[in-house]
């Protein structure tokens, strides 16, 4: 088989495979352009017939077909959330991380297994306890109610995949930091976190996307504007009879988009966070 | 002045006592070795010494100052590291500033002290690169380059060497002897490597389980060497040890042969006192093929097991007492396996050592 034949198999099966991974995703990104009737027509129109920005127009209460959906405050909650979440996760994550990496105390492996165990319970087989728990502290629909709960969600990976990053930088760094003139502290600035650094984006980001777009235990633990994130505003669109599907798409695009452009600003980042571990430095 | 001092420092890891006591005088200006073999304590001595490690007991002062509880920045100490611990994140010129930068020195200062210690290295063309750009000799200096800028009162390294291979390692350590005699400060250097050790030192300082063994120069260590240990760890080869018997002012080896007492040996010798002897390669060599003359010498009939030619002497493998030993032929001419050689073993420069507790027995 010629190069050339090989190249072009390769390029088809990738093709296709990308194919059925952003399917879902292309299909709710042209829905959010077109009209509901579209939307809903059998047999499906595959090439869309009517592309316009009505559905956008309508859930920020623009145009004709005003849909009263305080998209605004969603995004504010989701926003506050998912960064104060995520910013905890990560100081959190870093603290644990070069603690595991770099001390040693009892009870550190078994520490360290119940971590990484909290993370096989599903997040759903929370909700009830949780949402028990969070009632009588009357934590429901509280912004900080939720940021505790994506917080501690967020931990054990961030944890996880920081301390696998200080564990690479030899801990001669740091001491030779300090022999040069650091204290310990000025040594984890100077030296160690530089080096960790991707690791702590890459964590930042899991943490961010996964607090952005958790949807089950949000839509228990939230109620109204003052909590509400993005995810459970999805629910806004279902009547008791009809479901604004084209709607629902417009907002599931305004989600999107968000996390698409933080992944794209650190994706350097990322893709050493994701690879760490195949090269040795 | 930057004297470093050792009283009865004593380390423990948990319940282990893993240095137990040690004491030492390292004076102002002194290239002190600590050598010995892996787990001998000499890295912890070190990372002691440099603050890196907590002591359990005892006092180390640097410069007539006690600095059992300061860390390792108001030490004024630099160390080399085994793995040159370059900061892989910065340039050559910011690893070497680094320092200056914390003790917050003007950009034109570090600029010159940075420069000069780039200079005296050879590391001019360098100083743009990062640590992943340089090869092993580079980084060796660039870290050597980082502990200078600082004019430091104590130079540490802990196996500087030991990532080279074998012909960069004879080079840098001309030039770590080189930048002794010019920056002219206290080191004190750790290596598993006799050679190193010898070759380097003022002083040699041999430890062992965490005790000091011997302190000396490196000739002290060599001729003179306290037990065993020293004398089959300093020397390449090592000392031939054969152990035998006091018997009528001579001893007896295992085979029967019987070898004079070396002179200067205590008097206390009793018939029937186990004994080890030993002696240096070079001071059993085949008649016609050895150095100096002169002194009390023995004649042993030794056939050869095997023969290693270096070019300028042959090593001699054969068996004394039924015990391995070692040769050396100068002027060498082939030798065959199996020939009988008669050698000269010279009994003045002879050891002889207690069976029982290894100490030299020489007074």
């Amino acid at each position: 088989m010629s190069k050339r034949t090989k190249d072009v198999i390769i390029w088809f099966v990738t093709f296709f495979i990308m194919l059925i991974i952003c399917l879902p995703g292309l299909w709710i990104i042209l829905s959010a352009f077109r009209p509901n009737g579209e939307i809903l027509t059998k047999p499906a129109i595959w090439i869309p017939q009517n592309l316009s920005l009505d559905n956008f127009r309508a859930i920020f209460g623009m145009g004709d077909n005003v849909v009263a959906i305080p998209v605004g405050s969603y995004f504010r909650n989701s926003l506050v959330i998912s960064t104060t979440s995520t910013f905890l996760a990560i100081v959190i994550g870093m603290s644990g991380g070069y603690a595991f990496a770099r001390f040693q105390f009892p009870g550190k492996a078994s520490a360290f297994l119940w971590i990484m165990l909290s993370r096989t319970v599903p997040g759903i087989a929370l909700s009830l306890p949780l949402f028990i728990i969070w009632s009588r502290l009357g934590l429901i629909d509280t912004p900080f109610g939720v940021i505790l709960v994506y917080t501690a969600i967020n931990v054990p990976f961030t944890v996880w995949l920081i301390e696998g990053f200080f564990r690479q930088v030899p801990h001669e760094l740091s001491e030779a930091a300090q022999i040069d003139g650091c204290t310990r502290w000025q040594a984890f600035w100077k030296i160690e976190f530089p080096l960790a650094k991707s690791g702590v984006v890459s964590a930042g980001i899991f943490a961010f996307l996964t607090s952005w777009n958790e949807y089950a235990l949000a839509s228990q633990l939230t109620r109204s504007t003052d909590s509400k994130t993005l995810p459970a505003g999805l629910m806004d669109f279902t009547a008791q009879f009809t479901i604004d599907w084209a709607g629902m798409c417009a907002m599931a695009v305004i989600i999107i988009i968000p996390a698409l452009i933080l992944t794209f600003l650190v994706q350097k980042h990322l893709i050493a966070g994701l690879t760490f571990g195949g090269v040795k430095g | 002045m930057a004297e470093v001092s050792l009283k009865n420092v004593v380390k423990f890891y948990g319940d282990l006592e893993v240095v137990h006591g040690i004491n030492l005088d390292i004076a102002h200006n002194e290239f002190v070795v600590l050598v010995g073999p892996s787990g001998c304590g000499k890295s912890t001595t070190l990372r002691m010494i440099a603050g890196l490690e907590d002591i359990t007991g005892g006092e180390i002062s640097i410069g007539n100052r006690v600095v059992n509880n300061l860390p390792p920045r108001r030490r004024n100490i630099s160390m080399v590291f085994q793995n040159y611990a370059l900061y892989p994140h910065m340039n050559v010129r910011e690893n070497l500033g680094f320092s200056l930068k914390i003790a917050g020195k003007s950009v034109q200062e570090i600029d010159d002290a940075v420069n000069d210690a780039a200079n005296i290295l050879g590391l001019a063309e360098f100083m743009e690169r990062t640590p992943a750009e340089l090869s092993g000799g580079q980084r060796q200096r660039v870290a050597m380059g980082r502990a200078i800028v600082r004019h430091p009162d104590v130079f540490l390294f802990d196996e500087p060497l030991s990532n080279l291979d074998a012909k960069l390692r004879t080079q840098m350590r001309t030039e770590i002897k080189k930048l002794h005699q010019k920056v002219k400060t206290t080191i004190v250097y750790v290596t598993h490597d006799q050679v190193e050790a010898m070759t380097l030192a003022d002083r040699i300082v041999i430890m062992k389980d965490g005790h000091i063994v011997q302190v000396g120069t490196p000739l002290e260590v060599f001729e003179h060497p306290v037990d065993t240990f020293v004398a089959s760890f300093i020397g390449s080869p090592p000392m031939n040890l054969i152990e035998g018997t006091i018997n009528n002012n001579k001893v007896t080896l295992s085979d029967g042969v019987t070898l004079p007492i070396p002179p200067k040996t205590g008097n206390s010798l009793s018939d029937g006192q186990k004994v080890i002897y030993g002696f240096r390669a070079d001071i059993l060599m085949p008649k016609g093929h050895t150095l100096a003359k002169g002194g009390q010498t023995a004649d042993l009939d030794l056939t050869i097991d095997f023969a290693e030619p270096l070019g300028s002497e042959t090593i001699l493998l054969t068996k004394i007492g039924g015990v391995e030993i070692q040769a050396k032929m100068h002027n060498p001419r082939p030798v065959k396996e199996g020939e009988v050689l008669t050698c000269e073993l010279s009994i003045e420069k002879s050891h002889l050592f207690d069976a029982a507790t290894g100490r030299t027995l020489k007074v």
